[in-house]
């Protein structure tokens, strides 16, 4: 019962998180945060901003001058408070997606934080002691009932864990000591026997907290692209700070000494405060998406890195096709009748509890009716990884026995038996239709195959259609030989395969590609996938892998899901848009803004410049007060559109930006001279100016 | 007929920039096996500059070598100005320069700007002229093509930029030089002066004594509008009668002032091997052109409203003021736009007597300074903006930004800001600094508005390289040497050292393959990117200075 509980409050905070963009909490605690933000020091991590902070305070203290020598303050101390609050939006806006993803892993790290350990001492004791005061590589036992309560590798005994809380999947999974399913982690439950686990993250150091701590600022680093964005819009700050302190000596040849505010305003105007106000927020709403989809980066890079990616490595098995093979067709040799082959294939099926050989059974029932799944008598060879095959020694003496290919050739030789070329023949041609072939015999004879299809995932080669678009390569990567991957690659429209992978032709693979100057992402589970998911440019590592695999990919699928590495992308390639789309919009703006602002400041002295003022604003003073209040009010208008991501479409590069530059481009030079003079208009009716 | 005139001139530009592309290419990238008269070229080269030229330079070491080597151009000619009264060839006795003139012509020759603040014909001897001059009329040129060729092979993933001693002794020897022997004869055909004879003593027919300047003009006149020099032999260069006197030879001089820049493109696409993005790159190059020339010949249709109302009002030929009649009446806005818009400077008629519209489209060409632009540096110039437009739009589609297979991150970018930045720090403080303080205000000849545009004028024309004059400024003072120098010899150099810089550090980086979610750079959609880029910037750089010179000039009058 607790652990329903558990899975409804934890999905009803992700809930919360991922609704409402301005929720009420949120909203309270950043905008305390932005007014903490005003230190300088803070400031000058954002250049754009910290220029805006500068004219805000070089406004204050002439409206202070003003006020002490008694001067006509108003418009003065109107530009002043505008200017703070183009700075303090600024903050809010960052402030509002840190508060966002904090609460947001917040959600995922309630459930692990009171519980208990038992570490095992040296001695082999036992002792209980908080979670909050484990350190990596102690030992803990944990029984039936109760938490883990921290991450860590299975190194004793096998049990089933519950791990809804983290993935919302309520299906109990295995974990178990060595192999692929040795990795657990910390808030989940387990269900049945106990486990001995060594920790491998103390106390403030598992993968979520490293991304809480990358989402609070604590470690924020700009990511490259982020970087090299920040260094353009100083580059462009630097570039109308030129035009605008030039402007001042210039106005004195033509005799009139501009005054600061003004200049303040028309410098805060031009330099591009949408964008520099939101570039952080955007940069963490990243993350906080990659986080709603259950991924944990280890880096915002990564998340940046993922749209870039040109090469996708996927396992066949879960990604492209369903996991299990299903029978799909009986292939009997010619002297055989259909019915033989069935009846003893559904025998030796007998032997295989696994889904294919269960679906072997239910596909001869189609053909002898139901009757045939009830069990002769005989004693059963049941299916193993070694032998690869299973059987039925039946009453009178017959052996039934299916299996691979390979192995049933082996078997029947050894048991003075024949291997017809009219086999091969038959094996053949259903592998090149990308099915698997299962030879069955009765005694030492062959009667035929048994095809195994693989179904491919619903909609999944529309989704690489569409991944191949954007200019994806897609890699399929299987166990099985080069004929059938053939066959499946095709069916699933994959540009290339990987067959009879062994995880080094993996790692090799990402070599050669990352030799072209492609980049490489890919997502795997085991230990022996660590050295590939080291060297891929995006490795992702289920969460219910290794410790190696986690260790050395750079984010982590909390689902272990392993069509998210497409998720990921799309995350990363909406990043990058988002910071385009609205480096774009607030460049486009300044053309209205200049146009309000050049005739206002030079009427005096070229009385006809007011014919530039073709927006028609009554006043100079509420000319470049509005032009200043849209663009102040412009950054928390467009928050969503920076948290939420702008529109993604899979689509060419080209149509992409033809979409985004009508939306951003156009629409940024046209909705300004919209909003300046609704603005105008607004302030005129309310006798402001 | 003025309009198929246009049409016309324009159209034969683009025709000759075609195979003058190809044969840049050849000269700058001789391809495997030399032809018949390549060989013996080649041999040559090897024996003049040996061993300098023998092996390919890395972008820093190629910087170097271009640098020190006008460095010392620079140093030469600064010497010969100063003691030009004890040289040869000054049969005119033409005494030796002032420091500060002296200091101001060196770096306006050695920047390929051409500024004049003498008088050519009065104010260097014969040997200062063709010695000095026209010298640095060739290798500031061939400096220009050496640095786009450099510059392109880095992008083209080359590992070496090219080797610059060859690559100046290629541009000079097999570009320049037979282009201008060429335009040179076409011009002595047409009537332009070409003696090593003294001034000739004239009595008029009132009986007074006049002393007209003669020279080698022709020869001068050819590289000086084939190289993007634009300094006369003259003073007032295309106008002077010795220098253009005919219809026929404006078309020449015309033709050949923006064949060289038009033609750099298309070495540009052939040596990076993106021919397609070249013809991107140069149709947006024309359209600007040609929407600058149209508005030109718009407002210069329009008479000067200083004769409004006046019985002498030229109602039905335009502004006639300042103009040479003997061309037609669009051969002045023609040249102005093409002066101006490919850092020439020549001028065939007077920049200050233009309506003011006109003059704020001469001023566009300089601000921009792309529309084809400087010999080789039109192209470097473009370079950063499609640089920051592929930055900007790159993300758009979702990537980061990339450029001919190369990642775009913060160091290129930091580069090409830096590159971008130096232009309108140049015109807009110096202006700002001039017309603050009697330097500047007190050297203007009209106050007020249109003097706030010859100021304006004069860095714009310094910055751009270009070296056209609005005239009407006592600019040959002290103040305006010193700080037009600077402004030309920082303004043509420091954009080339970022932007090879920038070129050279992709070079280095692995080549990411094209895919079809990578930004094309051959489209016409691209072309929309790198027009809105290049207008967009240029506006928000320079609307407030247009808004308070020309604009207002044109309001108020």
């Amino acid at each position: 019962m607790k652990t329903d509980k558990s899975i409804q409050k934890n999905s009803r905070a992700k809930k919360a998180a991922r609704g409402s963009i301005f929720r009420k909490d949120l909203v309270i605690q950043a905008a305390k945060r932005a007014f903490i933000m005003l230190n300088p020091k803070i400031m000058a991590r954002n250049p754009v901003m910290f220029v805006t902070e500068l004219g805000a305070f070089m406004t204050t203290a002439v409206l202070a001058e003003s006020v002490i020598n008694g001067k006509e303050t108003a418009y003065t101390a109107a530009v002043a408070v505008i200017l703070w609050l183009t700075v303090l939006f600024a903050n809010f806006a960052e402030s509002l997606a840190e508060a966002r993803g904090k609460a947001q892993a917040d959600a995922l790290k309630s459930t692990r934080k009171t519980s208990d350990a038992k570490r095992v001492k040296e001695n082999g004791e036992t002792e209980t002691i908080p979670s909050s005061a484990l350190v990596k590589d102690d030992i803990i036992i944990v029984s039936a009932g109760e938490i883990i309560p921290g991450d860590g590798e299975v190194v004793e005994g096998a049990a089933s864990v519950d791990e809804s809380a983290i993935t919302g999947e309520s299906a109990p999974v295995v974990r178990e000591v060595g192999g692929d399913r040795s990795g657990v982690t910390g808030g989940t439950r387990v269900l049945s026997d106990s486990l001995k686990i060594r920790i491998t993250a103390g106390s403030g150091e598992s993968f979520l907290d490293r991304m809480i701590s990358l989402v609070e600022g604590a470690v924020r680093q700009k990511s490259p692209n982020e970087l090299a964005l920040t260094v353009t819009l100083a580059g462009l700050t630097l570039a109308f700070l030129m035009v605008t302190v030039t402007l001042y000596p210039i106005g004195l040849y033509f005799g009139i000494e501009l005054p600061v505010p003004t200049l303040a305003a028309l410098l805060v105007c031009l330099i591009p405060t949408t964008i520099g106000a939101l570039l952080a927020a955007i940069g963490l709403a990243g993350m906080d998406r990659a986080l709603s989809a259950n991924i944990i980066a280890k880096s915002g890079k990564a998340v940046e890195l993922a749209g870039d990616i040109d090469t996708l490595l996927l396992d066949k098995t879960g990604t492209i096709t369903i996991g299990n093979r299903q029978a799909s067709a009986f292939f009997p040799l010619k002297e055989v009748k259909l019915e033989d082959l069935a009846r003893a294939a559904v025998t030796a099926s007998f032997g295989d509890e696994t889904p294919e050989g269960r679906s072997i059974a239910e596909l001869g029932a189609k053909i002898l009716g139901t009757g045939a799944k009830e069990r002769p008598e005989g004693r059963i060879i049941p299916f193993s990884a070694q032998t690869r095959l299973s059987g039925l020694d039946a009453a009178d003496g017959t052996r039934y026995r299916k299996g691979a290919c390979d192995s049933m050739k082996e078997y029947i030789m050894q048991n003075g038996g024949k291997v017809s070329e009219e086999l091969k023949e038959i094996t053949d041609e259903i592998a090149k239709k990308g099915d698997t072939p299962i030879v069955v015999s009765a005694g030492n004879a062959v009667l035929g195959a048994v095809a195994l299809s693989d179904i491919l995932k619903e909609g999944i080669s529309e989704r690489f259609a569409r991944l191949r678009k954007m200019g994806l390569r897609i890699v399929m990567v299987t166990g099985d030989n080069p004929l059938t991957a053939q066959a499946i690659a095709e069916k699933a429209g994959v540009d290339d395969f990987i067959a009879e992978a062994k995880p080094e032709d993996k790692l090799a693979y990402i070599r050669k590609e990352q030799k072209n100057g492609r980049l490489v992402a890919m997502m795997g589970d085991g230990t022996n996938d660590a050295p590939a998911l080291a060297q891929a440019d995006i490795g992702i590592a289920m969460n219910s892998g290794t410790q190696a695999a986690k260790e050395a990919g750079n984010m982590v699928d909390l689902d272990s899901d392993p069509t998210k590495l497409i998720e990921v992308i799309e995350i990363g390639k909406q990043l990058l848009m988002t910071r385009g789309s609205l480096t774009t919009f607030s460049l486009a703006n300044d053309i209205a803004k200049y146009f309000a602002i050049i005739p206002a400041m030079f009427m005096l002295a070229v009385p006809q410049l007011s014919a530039l003022n073709i927006m028609g604003l009554s006043t100079p003073e509420s000319a470049i007060l509005s032009a200043l209040i849209f663009n102040a009010v412009i950054i928390p208008i467009l928050i969503p559109i920076a948290i939420k991501g702008v529109k993604y479409m899979p689509m060419g590069a080209d149509r992409l930006l033809k979409r985004n530059l009508l939306v951003y481009g156009l629409g940024g030079v046209i909705a300004p001279f919209a909003g300046i003079k609704l603005i105008d208009m607004g302030l005129t009716l309310a006798g402001v100016c | 007929m003025s309009i198929t005139f246009l049409i016309l001139m324009i159209a034969a530009a683009v025709a000759i920039s075609w195979p003058l592309g190809k044969m840049m290419t050849w000269a700058m990238e001789p391809a495997g096996n030399p032809g018949l008269f390549r060989r013996p070229f080649e041999k040559l080269l090897a024996l003049i500059i040996g061993k300098a030229g023998e092996n390919g330079q890395g972008w820093k070491s190629y910087l170097f070598s271009m640098l020190a080597f006008n460095a010392v151009m620079f140093v030469i000619t600064y010497t010969i100005f100063l003691f030009q009264d004890k040289l040869p060839l000054n049969p005119a006795q033409i005494a030796g320069m002032e420091p500060s003139l002296a200091f101001n012509t060196a770096a306006s020759f050695t920047a390929n700007t051409n500024l004049q603040h003498y008088s050519g014909e009065n104010g260097l001897s014969y040997f200062s002229q063709s010695f000095a001059i026209m010298w640095l009329q060739f290798v500031s040129a061939a400096t220009g093509i050496a640095a786009l060729a450099a510059m392109s092979r880095s992008l083209a993933g080359k590992k070496t930029a090219g080797n610059f001693f060859s690559d100046m002794m290629r541009a000079s020897f097999l570009i320049l030089l037979p282009v201008a022997f060429v335009s040179a004869a076409l011009l002595v055909l047409g009537g332009t002066v070409m003696t090593f004879g003294g001034p000739v003593t004239a009595h008029t027919l009132e009986g007074a004594v006049q002393t007209i300047a003669r020279g080698p003009v022709a020869t001068f006149a050819a590289i000086t509008q084939l190289g993007t020099n634009g300094g006369g032999f003259f003073g007032p260069n295309g106008t002077h009668a010795f220098s253009n006197p005919t219809f026929f030879t404006n078309i020449i001089q015309t033709l050949s002032l923006i064949a060289i820049p038009m033609a750099s493109v298309w070495m540009f696409g052939r040596i990076t091997g993106r021919l397609k993005h070249a013809g991107v790159i140069f149709a947006v190059m024309l359209l600007i052109l040609v929407c600058n020339l149209a508005a030109a010949v718009h407002f210069e249709a329009e008479p000067t409203k200083a004769l409004a109302g006046l019985n002498a009002e030229q109602s039905a030929s335009g502004n006639l003021e300042g103009k040479e009649l003997r061309f037609g009446g669009s051969a002045a806005p023609l040249w102005t736009i093409l002066t101006t818009s490919s850092s020439n400077g020549s001028v065939n008629n007077m920049h200050d007597s233009l309506n003011p519209i006109t003059g704020l489209t001469a001023m566009i060409g300089m601000w921009l300074n792309v529309v084809f632009g400087g010999v080789g540096v039109g192209v470097i110039n473009m370079f950063v903006f499609i640089i920051i437009g592929v930055f900007v739009c790159g993300m758009m589609v979702g990537r980061t930004p990339e450029y001919m297979n190369k990642k775009i991150e913060t160091p290129e970018m930091k580069l090409a800001l830096l590159a971008l930045l130096v232009h309108p720090f140049f015109i807009l403080g110096g202006t700002a600094l001039f017309a603050a303080t009697p330097w500047g205000a007190e050297t203007v000849a009209n106050p007020g508005i249109h003097g706030f545009s010859e100021i304006l004028y004069e860095f714009t024309s310094s910055a751009a390289n270009n070296g056209s004059g609005f005239e009407g400024l006592g600019d040959n003072t002290a103040p305006w040497n010193i700080a037009t120098g600077l402004v030309m010899l920082l303004g043509r150099f420091l954009p080339i050292i970022f932007c090879i810089a920038a070129a050279g550090m992709m070079s280095e980086k692995t080549a990411v393959p094209e895919t079809s979610g990578t930004l094309h750079t051959d489209t016409p959609l691209f072309a929309v990117v790198l027009l809105g880029s290049v207008i967009f910037i240029g506006a928000l750089l320079f609307m407030p200075v247009a808004a308070l010179g020309p604009i207002a000039e044109y309001l108020t009058l």
